[in-house]
């Protein structure tokens, strides 16, 4: 199996995941999405050199990967896939931000490293949950539930294509590299023969995606769509909503660390 | 069931390149009617059964379903009464398991869950594969593709069945299956392919294309044994005629 149909096998793990009767996926989409969006912004409503703070909001990400039994191997792939982003973002930060900000047992932090340090965090625990959730309900109910939430039709439905065609667009792309190194190609390509494998690529692609347009129109599919298991909000679902958004609030408005340092040392106050 | 005649009268299509693809084509199936379209390559059996379908409109002519004319007006009623299973599963299959897929059309016909459930279940069963249920599609041999894809047409509850090479890339075995599973059943069943053995167990009745037209409608008995014809058309006579 090439790279890129490892890497496509991988992320198709999500929906696999998701089919499987756990705990998240028992609970409605709605619920873990309106959780996740208060969490998103509880985590990011810290000021940028806030660190300390953000640990209790691991308990959200680790809570839903235990629930929905996401493998953490699996999760590591992907965060280790989506990292150098996070890393490209933040990595100018020391460089721009040299002022001392703190010391911690002797040694003085510049607020650049502290900043980039925050970033880093909050894109684990950001990404930890989107990708738990994904793994735990699925892109069609997740996409049924935003539907179900108010959000736009047209939106929706790009989103579950988005999903869709990512695969199609790899497989192509898989089955090309297959060809071209069955014919002898090895090594990168050339520039023109690597402008000539996209073009087929797109029209490949292209292709094979209005079949599948075709194949979902003669199912009926209008744009709309319809989970295949009913949405049914249960007393379960509030508890976990109402439970979780109070826990965000909670953490929000009080510094937890510097409280339980408290309690359990018995200092300050 | 409520079986309906289907007709297609005068169809003409160019794709955008100028290339003909349909050139008048006319015929009438009956309801309950096994019907083959055969041809060679780019003889034009794919884009009849779109046009069929109502997925790719015609420059010229029409498609009746009984007194309805396939339009973008009739678009609900067609997809009711014509299933279509494509020459590739794949293009077909897409939710995360088996279950799931099959219950993708009766949901979109606005069937509660729990009831599409009910009839992908009955699918399943119907094609024999209830025990795929639970796995995910692209797992599947191309033989439980095929099935699955099919089952994902029945439960719809079609009266016209339209296949387009459905025996494209299946083992002998899976071929067997999917011949006895087309006998059994009831529906009108309109199948393009270049099969003619195929044709043979499951057709009692044969379109040959050629160029966009139909050049020859019989039984396959009498059509197969036009030497000329099948040349004429790219075509040979069945492997079990050859010896």
């Amino acid at each position: 199996m090439s790279r890129l149909e490892s890497a496509l096998a991988d992320l198709r793990l999500a929906d696999t995941l998701a089919a499987r009767d756990t705990g998240l996926s028992r609970l409605d989409p709605r619920a873990k999405i309106v959780t996740t969006l208060a969490f998103l912004a509880a985590v990011v409503s810290y000021e940028r050199h806030t660190v300390v703070a953000l640990l209790p909001f691991l308990l959200y990400p680790v809570a839903l990967v235990s629930m929905g039994e996401v493998p953490w191997r699996w999760l590591a792939r992907k965060l280790a896939l989506a990292a150098p982003f996070a890393v490209l973002m933040g990595i100018a930060n020391p460089v721009l931000d040299r002022a001392p900000l703190e010391v911690a047992h002797g040694v003085t932090m510049a607020g650049g490293w502290i900043s980039f340090g925050s970033i880093l965090l909050r894109f684990a625990l950001t990404v930890t949950a989107a990708l738990a959730v994904v793994a735990g309900t699925g892109m069609h109910a997740l996409c049924a539930g935003l539907a179900a939430l108010g959000t736009p039709r047209v939106f929706t439905a790009q989103l579950l294509f988005l999903w869709r065609y990512a695969f199609v667009l790899g497989g192509e792309g898989a089955r090309m590299a297959t060809a071209r190194e069955a014919r002898g190609g090895r090594g990168s390509p050339t520039l023109a023969v690597y402008g000539s494998l996209a073009g087929h690529l797109l029209l490949r692609a292209f292709e094979r995606a209005e079949r599948i347009h075709r194949a979902m129109l003669a199912r009926g599919f209008d744009g709309e769509i319809r989970p295949s298991r009913a949405l049914r909000w249960s007393s379960r679902d509030t508890v976990f909503v109402v439970g979780w958004v109070a826990f965000f609030v909670a953490a929000r408005a009080v510094y937890l660390p510097l409280l339980l340092g408290r309690l359990l040392t018995g200092l300050g106050g | 069931m409520n079986q309906q005649v289907v007709e297609a009268i005068g169809l003409s299509y160019a794709y955008p390149d100028g290339t003909t693809a349909l050139d008048g084509a006319s015929f009438r199936v009956a309801p309950g009617e096994s019907v083959a379209i055969v041809g060679g390559n780019g003889a034009g059996k794919s884009t009849l059964l779109l046009m069929m379908a109502g997925l790719l409109e015609a420059n010229a002519g029409e498609v009746r379903i009984g007194d309805v004319s396939v339009t973008p007006g009739s678009r609900d009623f067609v997809r009711r009464t014509i299933g279509f299973v494509f020459q590739d599963a794949d293009d077909q299959l897409f939710m995360p398991t088996v279950k799931e897929d099959v219950a993708f059309g009766p949901l979109n016909f606005g069937v509660p869950a729990e009831e599409a459930a009910s009839l992908a279940a009955t699918a399943l069963d119907v094609v024999g594969a209830s025990h795929l249920a639970e796995r995910p599609p692209y797992h599947l041999s191309g033989g439980e593709k095929r099935a699955v894809a099919l089952a994902g047409v029945i439960a719809m509850g079609p009266s016209v069945l339209l296949l387009d090479e459905p025996t494209a890339g299946l083992d002998p075995a899976a071929r067997r299956r999917l011949i006895k599973l087309l006998q059994a059943f009831e529906h009108t069943r309109i199948v393009a392919t270049h099969d003619l053995d195929f044709v043979l167990d499951v057709c009692a009745r044969v379109l040959v294309m050629e160029g966009g037209r139909i050049v020859a409608d019989g039984a396959p008995d009498a059509v197969f044994r036009d030497e000329p014809l099948l040349a004429r058309c790219h075509l040979e006579a069945p492997l079990r005629w050859q010896g």
